[in-house]
């Protein structure tokens, strides 16, 4: 048990690497047993990763389960993983999503299915590894690695143009990894040019000082990386190809984990290694004006969409956009609100992919004038589509309120205008949202094709019904996953704007505060 | 039993009985029929109205009139700032408030709507999705109870979001029509506009006060740091107010609540009359304090309010489908309780809002009624002659007819008159503008809704013929409810009986608790002496407007009719702008819908700079590297690799005549050998 405890985040890393293995050494014509070993390897994946839920410790700064190696000497760089409050919930987010991808591609992939689960294992691997790594090195390694099985994943199975996203996916972010791996050098030889020693361990990065100049070049740099990968406004233009030529389970993990790589980045990296930069006001009206326009044009681009998953992945863009708004807000609930707004974008984004796709399996069309009156042979979807609709628009009660209100929250401290536009994204948001659910769902079904579809069946159930429960959780009491984030998110806050914590002596006519015990005692640190 | 202590279960009844619907409704129907529905899902609304009467009663009993209880946390945010710089934490409970405004509201929302969910069974007992509506309904009825019963405007918003999911669920209930999901869309889209306010009140709220809690944002504004007038106080209720536009369908987000029409007419009734459209005017009575400090919104609201009022009530005029004439007058009648609060009479606001609740739903269920006695015609011109066919749906409708024009001493006349005189007399914020608006508005009141009377009731049958032998009663499950709606609408009134006719006014001494930081709507009940005249007069004048309103629809309608379409040949331009409800459909949706402003053209226009800009930027990077590449392959092949070419074929050319010779023969080579020495030779020997 004790060696368990010590290599937690191992055994959760590496088990779906495992699975990939068995997987390859099992003949590729027994198709049933390579389904049975991935899923099962994916519901292992976990239930391993179950224990960090319980184990973790809310109220203890920095970053736990700590695991350290050397692994390459000579520049430095170590295998050291550990996970903080922000990279339990998206390691969960992932080990959910990942096992329930795999489940739904049970019918729908029926050519290569041996590559398809390898892949699909490995990359699960390759995420996890980035959202644990606390060496720039071994974060570096996992972000590219996980490149090479999601090209496949997108250039091998659906799709008539899909070589054409598949290549423009990879490209684009390895554009941006290139520009990443410039930012890191420059962090690396500066902390060897200050303190004589070489490493990538970003605990030991952060006491890093650095000129704004630089910080600012350098956090360019990261944000190319990042801004790609979340994506931002214009860097966008990748995600609805790359959705529309994905399999469905791929549609998953791109939106409802990959994304939050990016914002990942940005909150793990950007913000505390460069806390000069990230407060810099010209890079935060920057920051904020792509967030808003993302918000805003993302929306109104979905209203127009005539394909069902390129609507969802446009909504994407629009939610997103939220997220990086509330990091860029730099402030406690915004930043708090921005990672539960991400694990919230991962259940109903990823949802909504898993609807297309059960729909998508029985007709093989995503134009969404091929549907409509859906409502009468499909109740059972009917309502689990009107929950996760719900979910996605932010009605109160789901998740996805919690998340936008918090942001907006932490927003409107720092600038009203901000808050007042992101608002616009709500009110657009139900627009599309409800319209895609009237022209597919209610109305006489006008289609003959659609008269005989059948309603869900048991597996796909359970694809769809855990994400719903997730969703009325975070919506109903969102306590836990607030109090993870308060330690985190203060240290971050405690970097880019020092003092923030501080008492003032002002009458108090509200309620009284009690500030995390950390956050005082790390202000100079 | 300690009902206080568990009010908070109130909202859960209903919420049991749609989980019970929404999952097991299919398998419960199959096994047991209708019946087993037809009790849970009303008993379940009854359950919560027995909670609620037993709550206000034991509030009664309290000195404090306040019960406040906090179920759990459910946000618990991390610190922030507020607006002054001191650090408070983003929090909000799951958590109730009984205080004498949100008992009264409870009692009118569980009361009519266990009625209406009674009426239900029969309206809805030969319709398809028979546990799906009544699911939908009981979660209404948990939304609305949330609604009004939580203690923080976060909670509040909950129910208020969650009570416009039902309304586009119910409104949409046929969803095979097109024209009733796209009214469900419009009624959510539209009431999301007032939402995005209503948030960033909530927003505002918290920075100003760093609570959201009612009283503990009454105890801050209440404690000497905020003055009358204070930006801040007047930006939240602004913004809370466009949160009510939307959600009490006030200029100018009425829009959707006639085209919401569409519903099943119970829903219309409940939802779309009684509770849900008034939620508006509980939240700005609930921020009684927040407005009172805030004299530029009051005027804001009693104006548009009062403009409200007339502006719907013109449109009733001339309307020919019976619900579309009862959804119109909704509007203007809540224009009437936005008037009230705006004058700071928010305990007359709140009288009429419950005494429209009964007027109004029954006005919308004999509607229903006769709707159910025709087989679905709701045309007023295929009306008349009913009176004899449907007797009792004919005396319930006249009773709510008569309540709704303010005569005495019906429901409706104390707490129209209640508004009428505090527009006129209230001595902050009265207005005799806002009286006459009022005024008028009375008189269209009960020209329209007499004109729709006498339609339905009276002249002769314009009924088709094959309808005509169907005509019938509505069974005693419908026409009980309508039976107590009907007593409520004669003896609703009662409790607020003013002093000048000798009563006491006890509905506003109840609600003196909640509005107590606002001396003029308490005091409002006691008149003094000198106003009495002024009072005595406006009354008679209101009584003696509505009689002639009536009377001219009796005159036109009935005794002349061709004397009706005269006028409106006369007044056609007029007729047709009101019969066009002033197109400000057709000019929210030119410019909203299909417009370049927000609307479809500006998503299509940049789609398509999406695709042709962006990506077009992005595929763009792809062409020229491929060009550049193509060039550099150009470049390559004929300048790098033709340089050396180049060589390779000079070399070549250059050497070609030495190549002549180069023949690789040895023959050859010893035949030039020879030659060459031959040569040498004869040189040498011929010198």
């Amino acid at each position: 048990m004790e060696f368990v405890r010590n290599h937690i985040l191992t055994i959760t890393l590496f088990t779906p690497l495992a699975g990939a293995v068995v997987v390859m050494l099992l003949n590729k014509e027994r198709i049933d047993a390579i389904r049975w070993v991935a899923n099962i390897f994916a519901f292992a994946g976990f239930l391993v990763s179950l224990p960090l839920v319980f184990w973790f410790q809310s109220a203890q700064p920095g970053f736990q389960f700590t695991e350290e190696a050397m692994w390459i000497p000579s520049i430095g760089a170590r295998y050291s993983l550990g996970i903080d409050g922000i990279s339990l919930l998206l390691v969960m987010l992932t080990t959910v999503l990942g096992s329930i991808s795999i489940l739904s591609s049970w019918t729908a992939i029926q050519d290569r299915v041996k590559e398809y689960y390898v892949f699909f294992l490995v990359l699960q691997t390759g995420m996890l590894g980035v959202f644990m790594s606390l060496d720039f090195f071994l974060f570096y390694v996992f972000w590219e690695v996980m490149l090479v099985p999601m090209y496949f994943l997108i250039g091998i199975w659906v799709g008539p143009n899909k070589l054409y996203a598949a290549i423009k996916f990879f490209l684009f972010t390895l554009f941006g990894s290139v520009l990443m791996l410039l930012g890191i050098l420059v962090l690396y030889f500066s902390y060897h040019t200050q303190f004589g020693a070489y490493t990538f361990d970003i605990r030991q990065l952060i006491s890093l000082n650095l000129p704004l100049n630089t910080q600012i070049w350098v956090f360019l740099a990261f944000f190319v990386g990042f801004a790609i990968k979340v994506p931002m406004f214009p860097f966008h233009t990748w995600l609805p190809d790359a959705h529309v030529e994905a399999p469905t389970a791929g549609s998953v993990i791109l939106a409802g984990v990959l994304l939050k790589m990016g914002t990942y980045g940005f909150v793990r990296f950007s913000l505390p290694l460069l806390p000069g930069a990230s407060a810099d006001s010209r890079i935060v009206k920057f920051m904020v004006a792509l967030s808003l326009i993302a918000i805003i044009y993302g929306a109104l681009v979905s209203l127009m969409q005539k394909d069902w998953k390129k609507l969802v992945a446009y909504s994407s863009v629009s939610h997103l956009g939220f997220c990086t708004l509330g990091l860029f807000a730099l402030t406690p609930n915004g930043i708090a609100g921005s990672v539960i707004q991400q694990i919230n974008h991962g259940i109903s984004t990823g949802a909504l992919f898993l609807i297309v796709g059960i729909v998508y399996e029985r007709r093989h069309t995503r134009e969404i004038s091929e549907y409509g009156g859906l409502s009468n042979v499909m109740p059972v979807f009917a309502t689990i589509f009107m929950i996760i609709t719900m979910s996605s628009i932010g009605v109160p009660a789901l998740n996805g309120f919690i998340g936008e209100f918090t942001i907006l929250q932490g927003t409107f401290e720092v600038n009203k205008v901000w808050a007042g536009l992101a608002t616009i994204g709500i009110v657009l948001g139900a627009a599309y949202m409800l319209w895609l659910y009237q022209r597919t769902m209610f109305g006489p079904i006008t289609n003959p094709k659609n008269e005989k579809l059948a309603d869900l069946n048991w597996r796909e159930l359970a694809t769809l019904v855990p994400l719903v429960i997730w969703a009325f959780w975070i919506g109903l009491y969102p306590k836990p996953y607030f109090r993870v984030l308060e330690q985190p998110v203060a240290q971050i806050v405690q970097r880019v704007r020092p003092g923030y914590y501080a008492k003032r002596a002002v009458p108090v006519p509200a309620q009284p505060v009690v500030v995390p015990a950390q956050a005082q005692v790390t202000t100079e640190k | 039993m300690d009902f206080l202590e568990y009010s908070w279960l109130i909202p859960l009844f209903p919420l049991l009985g749609t989980v019970l619907m929404l999952f097991f409704g299919r398998a419960l129907e199959r096994a047991h029929g209708r019946g087993l529905i037809s009790v849970l899902c009303p008993g379940l609304v009854g359950v919560s109205f027995v909670f609620s009467l037993g709550a206000a009663l034991q509030l009664a009993q309290q000195p404090a009139r306040l019960f406040e209880k906090t179920v759990f946390t459910w946000v618990p945010g991390l610190p922030f700032h507020l607006a002054n710089g001191q650090l408070a934490r983003f929090e909000a409970a799951w958590g109730i408030l009984v205080d004498p405004l949100s008992a009264v509201m409870i009692l009118v929302v569980s009361f009519v709507g266990f009625l209406i969910h009674v009426y239900s069974v029969g309206y809805m007992a030969h319709e398809g999705g028979y546990y799906r509506y009544f699911g939908y309904l009981n979660l209404f009825m948990f939304n609305m109870l949330t609604l009004v019963l939580a203690n923080n405007y976060l909670l509040m918003f909950v129910g208020w979001e969650g009570v416009g999911l039902c309304s586009y669920l119910l409104i949409g209930f046929w969803f095979q029509r097109k024209s009733a999901s796209d009214a469900g869309k419009k009624a959510f889209v539209v009431n999301r506009v007032g939402d995005a306010g209503f948030l960033l009140g909530i927003l505002l709220t918290f920075a100003t006060f760093g609570t959201v809690a009612f009283t503990r944002v009454n105890e801050a504004a209440r404690s000497g740091l905020f003055h009358s007038g204070d930006a801040a106080l007047t930006a939240i209720t602004l913004l809370f107010f466009i949160g009510a536009t939307g959600k009490s369908a006030q200029i100018p987000l009425y829009v959707w609540l006639p085209d919401a029409m569409e519903g099943p007419t119970p829903v219309s009734a409940l939802i779309h009359a009684a509770t849900m459209v008034t939620a508006g005017v509980y939240m700005v009575a609930r921020s009684n304090v927040l407005f009172s400090m805030a004299p530029a919104s009051m005027k804001v609201v009693a104006i548009i309010g009062a403009l409200t009022a007339i502006f719907a009530a013109s449109i009733g005029l001339v309307h020919n489908d019976i619900k579309r004439v009862l959804a119109y007058s909704t509007v203007s009648q809540l224009g009437y309780m936005f008037l009230a609060c705006g004058v700071g009479a928010f305990g007359a606001g709140i009288f009429h809002l419950s005494t429209h609740a009964y007027f109004k739903a029954l006005l919308f269920l004999g509607a229903g009624s006769v709707i159910h006695a025709l087989g679905g015609e709701q045309d007023l011109r295929k009306m008349g002659a009913l009176r004899h066919k449907i007797p009792w749906t004919y005396r319930f409708f006249l009773i709510a007819a008569l309540a709704i024009i303010g005569a005495p001493p019906l429901a409706g006349f104390f707490s129209k008159d209640e508004i009428l005189w505090q527009a006129w007399s209230n001595p902050e914020h009265g207005w005799w503008l806002l009286w006459l608006v009022a005024f008028l508005t009375a008189g269209m009141t009960a020209f329209y809704m007499w004109r729709l009377v006498f339609l339905t009731f009276f002249g002769k049958s314009r009924v088709d013929h094959e309808v005509e032998h169907h005509i019938h009663e509505s069974p005693k499950v419908m026409l009980v409810p309508l039976g107590v709606l009907a007593a409520l609408s004669v003896v609703g009134g009662w409790l607020g009986w003013p002093k000048s006719l000798g009563g006491s006014n006890r509905f506003e001494q109840w609600l003196a608790p909640v509005f107590d930081g606002h001396p003029h709507a308490v005091q409002a009940a006691a008149v003094e002496p000198h106003f009495e005249a002024a009072e005595y007069t406006l009354m008679v004048l209101a009584i003696a407007l509505a009689a002639a309103g009536v009377y001219l629809a009796y005159h036109l309608y009935v005794r002349r009719p061709e004397k009706s379409d005269q006028l409106q040949a006369q007044l056609q331009p007029v007729h047709t702008l009101l019969l066009n409800k002033y197109y400000v459909d057709e000019l929210y949706s030119a410019v909203f819908v299909e417009g370049p402003v927000m609307g479809k053209q500006l998503g299509s226009a940049l789609s398509q700079f999406d695709a042709r800009i962006v990506d077009g930027g992005v595929n763009g990077a792809g062409w020229l590297t491929r060009m550049t590449s193509r060039l550099s392959i150009f470049w390559d092949t004929w300048a790098v690799d033709g340089a050396v070419r180049l060589l390779g074929f000079t070399t070549k050319v250059a050497s070609f005549p030495v190549r002549m010779i180069q023949t690789g023969f040895v023959q050859s080579y010893a035949l030039l050998i020879v030659l060459g020495v031959l040569s040498f030779l004869g040189y040498y020997l011929f010198r």
